[in-house]
């Protein structure tokens, strides 16, 4: 059986595992902390993602922006670097989008490449201080996550138009509502919308979807992804190659940050979120780390760990009030706790199927 | 004279969390694993010396009999949770010869859920606020002195917790311990070249788990520490001190002298912008609305200033990051 030898079964397999032992723990908690409720919260979380049309397109719109954060922890990884920042990025890139939609009266399609550029340039400068300062990128990513999220905030509350109040709202702590604002700016929703009746659902799946299709191809089919890995896998033979290692952790940083400030735009443009004016960094950026992670950095795999994370996300609000959301918060760290382990079971499983092969072949070590 | 004392005080007690937390990183360091887990181990020890605190608030009688006795075993129990808690770092960094920055990362979101949860189920739903009791802080009352106000009983006493002089007592045995005992030199060359120090008969596996719990132990009294200085309570968070303790680790080079002074450096930096309005050479920015904001970004933006200048002559211990194979060759 090809298929059981095979490197994504093995890793899927492991993940599986994983996932399944998370949930079980959050299960044992439930019934710790509330018994009489447990069985319905654990049913809960696993089912209320697919119970109706509008809690699946609930699903499937915080898919999109999860599916774009892991890309850029994913993408980081296969470089061999660590994208903690993917929080600022994603923050940048949705402030880009919004100003680009509200300010300047651009369509959605411009404001996404707004939000591109917003995640880039926050993303390049972990990278430049990598290359040319040879400062940790985790440490500079976090600092720029405090830094993004402070200017974001002081940048929109001294911009009066950016701001729900002017638009007829009376909230000045949020963002304009995009429909008073500027309608064009809003993701289509191809009819997507009616299909699924909420409000929720828009194209922004499909995108995240079609990049993480070509993230792939990039990683995989191209000497520019190949010469990405390199530098991730050994640094020190890639320069020996003629790879510029400089200029790879630049650029690798930046289409991260990309990636990860897109997730911002498909997020905020929906029509249904305002950013609000808080001093709390974007969870949405840390999510990306367990999917990645769940993913093993796989462009494909990830959109299936974004789209189940974000299946037990909304599964958990459903377990208030008798409790906390963050119990789901729980499950998943447990799940990258474990994730690795999975790498290490995957490399011994590994180990004993290449072993086997060589003594086929003669070649006894 | 008033702002200059009280911005000398704020600064002291809040450089110590970032002290103790750094001096933890570098003791795991040191040892060879990095330990990215210092946000989430500081939660954890905040958690259990806040709960521990409010449980003597309750019947017990010894706050008010002996007040300082009862923060002390609050400090340990903080100790201790975050050590235990630092231990699962160290087993699947160590044991299982995991990703060690995967693993804190795992730590670092457990930790703030766990706490919201915890707190959730003890305190009824939406309640997530330990508040810290008044009788934690020493008073010139509680030393049988006479309070004098004035610049002096300002700046020691505005606010003064055992903490303070506990953080001044570590550092001095972190120094001995690092640089003074077969223990210290044995941690260093886990840190540097683990396989010499097990070619001469040193046990690495123990020695990292020796420096990770050493890190927990620290950090755990940080995050308690960071909690009393905060002042508003534990909500279940550190606001990423854990994480600007690195940054202070790295700015220290390693070094629990140098560690010392970055502490104080980016504590300095902290208070400077929570005290903007009334230190009066500082630009006041007028003309903008939410001008906090520019004084919030302050820290941050000098440690990346120092970083960029002092990377250069940056060590960081040679073998960290690096799960210790004994096969490897």
């Amino acid at each position: 059986m090809k298929l059981f030898r095979s490197k994504g079964f093995i890793t899927s397999l492991a993940s599986l595992a994983s996932i399944l032992v998370g949930v079980l723990l959050g299960y044992l908690l439930l019934i710790y902390f509330n018994s009489g409720s447990a069985n319905k919260g654990i049913v809960n979380i696993l089912t209320v993602g697919l119970s109706s049309k509008g809690k699946f397109a609930k699903v499937l719109y915080q898919a999109a922006p999860l599916v774009m954060t892991g890309l850029a922890v994913g993408f980081a990884f296969k470089t061999g670097l660590f994208n903690i920042g993917a929080s600022g990025q994603y923050l940048m890139g949705a402030a880009f989008a919004l100003y680009a939609g509200v300010v300047l009266n651009q369509p959605w399609y411009i404001a996404l490449v707004g939000s591109v550029l917003g995640g880039a340039i926050w993303g390049a400068i972990p990278g430049l201080f990598k290359a040319f300062f040879n400062v940790n990128e985790v440490i500079t990513s976090i600092m720029f996550n405090w830094i993004g999220l402070f200017a974001v905030n002081l940048w929109f509350a001294n911009t009066p138009k950016m701001l729900a109040n002017y638009w007829g709202a009376s909230n000045a702590d949020r963002t304009a509502n995009l429909a008073a604002a500027n309608a064009g700016s809003i993701i289509p929703k191809a009819g997507l919308d009616r299909l699924l009746s909420s409000p929720y659902m828009n194209i922004s799946i499909i995108i995240a979807i079609i990049i993480a299709l070509i993230i792939y191809v990039v990683l995989n089919k191209t000497t520019f992804g190949y010469e990405l890995k390199a530098c991730g896998y050994n640094r020190n033979a890639s320069l020996y190659a003629g790879i510029n290692a400089k200029k790879n952790i630049i650029l690798a940083m930046l289409i991260s940050g990309a990636l990860a400030g897109l997730g911002g735009g498909l997020y905020y443009l929906s029509g249904v979120a305002q950013y609000t004016l808080e001093k709390v960094l974007q969870v949405m950026g840390f999510n990306g780390i367990p999917v990645a992670l769940l993913a093993t950095s796989n462009p494909v795999g990830i959109i299936f760990s974004a789209l189940f994370i974000s299946y037990i996300q909304v599964g958990g609000e459903a377990l208030q009030p008798y409790y906390a959301t963050e119990i789901i918060d729980i499950i998943i760290a447990v799940i990258i706790y474990l994730s690795a382990f999975a790498l290490l079971m995957k490399a011994i499983i590994g180990k004993i199927l290449q072993g086997r092969r060589s003594r086929k072949g003669g070649d006894i070590k | 004279m008033m702002i200059l004392s009280d911005v000398i005080s704020q600064t002291i007690i809040f450089a110590v969390p970032l002290l103790l937390v750094a001096l933890g990183g570098m003791f795991s360091e040191r040892s060879g694993i990095i330990n990215i887990a210092l946000e989430g181990i500081m939660i954890v020890g905040a958690l259990f010396g806040c709960l521990a605190l409010q449980l003597f608030n309750g019947a017990d009688q010894l706050c008010t009999i002996a007040p300082q006795m009862a923060v002390l075993i609050a400090i340990l129990i903080s100790a201790l949770s975050g050590a235990v808690f630092a231990l699962l770092l160290a087993f699947a960094s160590i044991n299982l010869k995991a990703d060690q920055t995967i693993g804190g990362t795992a730590l670092n979101m457990l930790a703030p859920a766990f706490a919201i949860v915890l707190t959730w189920s003890i305190q009824g739903q939406g309640q997530t606020t330990i508040l810290i009791p008044t009788w934690t802080r020493i008073t010139e009352d509680a030393l049988g002195l006479k309070s004098t106000g004035g610049f002096f009983g300002n700046l020691i006493f505005k606010s003064f917790y055992i903490t303070t002089p506990i953080a001044f007592l570590i550092l001095i045995l972190a120094i001995i311990v690092l640089y003074k005992t077969k223990f210290g030199l044995r941690l260093r060359s886990c840190g540097e070249h683990p396989q010499a120090a097990d070619s001469v008969g040193i046990n690495v596996y123990r020695m990292r788990y020796a420096g990770v719990f050493i890190s927990g132990v620290l950090g755990g009294i940080g995050g308690l520490a960071y909690t009393i200085a905060a002042g508003s309570g534990f909500q279940s968070g550190v606001a990423g001190y854990g994480f600007l303790a690195l940054a202070v680790m790295i700015f220290g080079n390693w070094n629990p002298i140098r560690i010392l002074g970055a502490a104080l450096f980016f504590a300095l930096f902290k208070i400077i912008g929570s005290y903007s309005y009334s230190i009066p050479f500082l630009p006041k920015f007028t003309g903008i609305k939410n001008a906090d904001y520019i004084y919030l970004m302050l820290p941050y933006i000098v440690t990346m200033i120092v970083l960029a200048l002092t990377s250069k002559k940056s060590r960081a211990p040679k073998a960290e990051g690096i799960p210790y194979d004994k096969g490897a060759r």
